[in-house]
């Protein structure tokens, strides 16, 4: 067992960019999303906050696997154009955990004390002032966890872009078992998959540890 | 293409038929993960601080590596079937996080608790189930009750490893009649009507704990 590690990680590792890739597109898009959808959700417009609210419950309330199958099997065949698989898992990861990102930001928003927004007023600010230079400085402070966790999830969600014969590390990984069907073989196979995955996963474990560190630094508990 | 509602109600029937399968695997993996997220919990407060140590490197690992691979691990290494399967990897890889969420409700409650018990001399597991989980429980239920949603639109990943739930239905649908617009936004629907009125109802709940009498107390507390 474990003696096949000079040709089985390497193939996996062949994955390694498309998975990379997959994340930082859903990452962008998604922390876009979070950051314009969460601050819809807290604007004063009914018509903003409404299309925000259907738009945060309908990617939230189905689910991530049905939503990537809808934008590379479904959605093309009603666009006149093509979309690529790459495309395809991109936005269905950066439009569903960004759904969920936004509400780590509406909450951060919403966590800034009354009284800020208040003050920023009785100095004579303008809406935008007070969103950019009082309650967003302060909110950042407050979201930079969720976040954080949220990329740890975003980072496990890249593995489903197999189902959608995107060549991931997951997808790289089947392949080595159609191949070596043997009961060793398989397990050493997904047990060096996992183990990178892990090392993926612990900079953004560590960096989200040192971000809710950093965010209950400093500031009064009242 | 544009939507066919007569090809729509003609495989609506098949796909609700896997929605059985779905609720099945969700009801049975939630099942395992609140309890073996209890067991996990107390471990991870042993004195004995290895122990502790292992169990907290256990639940790191797990919750940062993709369900899905952990899905193909289990599959190719024991031979469980795949409904069993998927119920135990995705009630294990969830119990990490209900883990947390009894870690959290414990810790809120008070030291001084703890110390009455001491003074009433109660025994290390009559202070567990007497003064301290049924204080601990209840105020986390509404975060409880989010898992078994966030498990509920996981099963999809079930697909992976043959499980006939809806998604696998919808996409041999899909296979045969070369039509994916219907049986994945109908896939979707489901889910969506399905998930919907039950986060609405742990959003009151959430709303409504902050009345309860228990944690109006903990208020003045704090």
């Amino acid at each position: 067992m474990f003696t096949n590690i000079d040709t089985f990680l390497p193939y996996i590792l062949g994955g390694l960019s498309t998975t990379v890739q997959a994340f930082l597109f859903g990452a962008v898009l998604a922390y876009s999303i979070a950051l314009v959808m969460g601050l819809a959700r807290t604007s004063r417009l009914a018509i903003v906050r409404g299309f925000a609210t259907v738009f945060v419950e309908l990617f939230r309330g189905t689910s991530l696997l049905v939503q990537m199958f809808f934008f590379a099997y479904a959605f093309p065949s009603l666009m006149p154009f093509t979309v690529s698989a790459f495309v395809a898992g991109g936005l269905a990861l950066g439009l569903n955990y960004g759904a969920y990102a936004s509400e780590v930001v509406r909450g951060a928003v919403l966590a800034v004390p009354k009284g800020q927004t208040e003050a920023a007023i009785s100095l004579n600010m303008s809406k935008f002032q007070t969103m950019r230079r009082v309650i967003l400085p302060q909110a950042v402070r407050l979201m930079l966890p969720g976040l954080g966790n949220n990329a740890i999830e975003l980072l496990k969600g890249t593995s489903l872009v197999y189902f959608i014969s995107l060549a991931d590390m997951t997808f790289n990984a089947n392949i080595l078992r159609s191949s070596n069907t043997s009961l060793s073989a398989q397990v050493e196979i997904y047990t060096y998959l996992l183990l990178t995955y892990f090392v993926l996963a612990l900079p953004l474990v560590f960096l989200t540890r040192w971000l809710e560190k950093r965010a209950s630094k400093g500031v009064s508990t009242v | 293409m544009t939507w066919d509602w007569a090809f729509a109600f003609e495989i609506f029937p098949r796909i609700l038929e896997g929605v059985w399968i779905t609720i099945g695997a969700t009801v049975a993996a939630y099942a395992i993960s609140l309890t073996l997220g209890l067991v996990l919990t107390l471990l991870r407060r042993s004195s004995f601080k290895p122990l502790s140590l292992l169990v907290a490197g256990i639940i790191e690992f797990i919750r940062v590596t993709p369900p899905l691979v952990q899905l193909f691990f289990v599959y190719f290494a024991f031979d469980m079937g795949p409904f069993l399967t998927g119920a135990i990897v995705l009630g294990v890889h969830y119990s990490t996080y209900v883990s947390e969420v009894y870690r959290s409700g414990i810790n809120s409650v008070p030291k001084s608790q703890w110390e009455a018990s001491k003074a009433l001399n109660f025994s290390k597991a009559q202070t567990w189930k007497k003064v301290v989980l049924p204080q601990a429980i209840p105020p986390v239920i509404p975060m409880l009750g989010n898992y078994l949603i966030v498990l509920f639109k996981e099963t999809p990943l079930l697909m992976g490893i043959y499980v006939m739930e809806m998604m696998m239905i919808a996409r041999s649908i899909g296979a045969e009649s070369y039509r994916f617009l219907e049986p994945i936004t109908i896939v979707g629907f489901i889910f969506l009507v399905l998930s919907y009125p039950c986060a609405l109802f742990i959003r009151y709940l959430e709303r409504k704990s902050g009345q309860l009498p228990g944690s109006a107390e903990k208020g003045v507390k704090a």
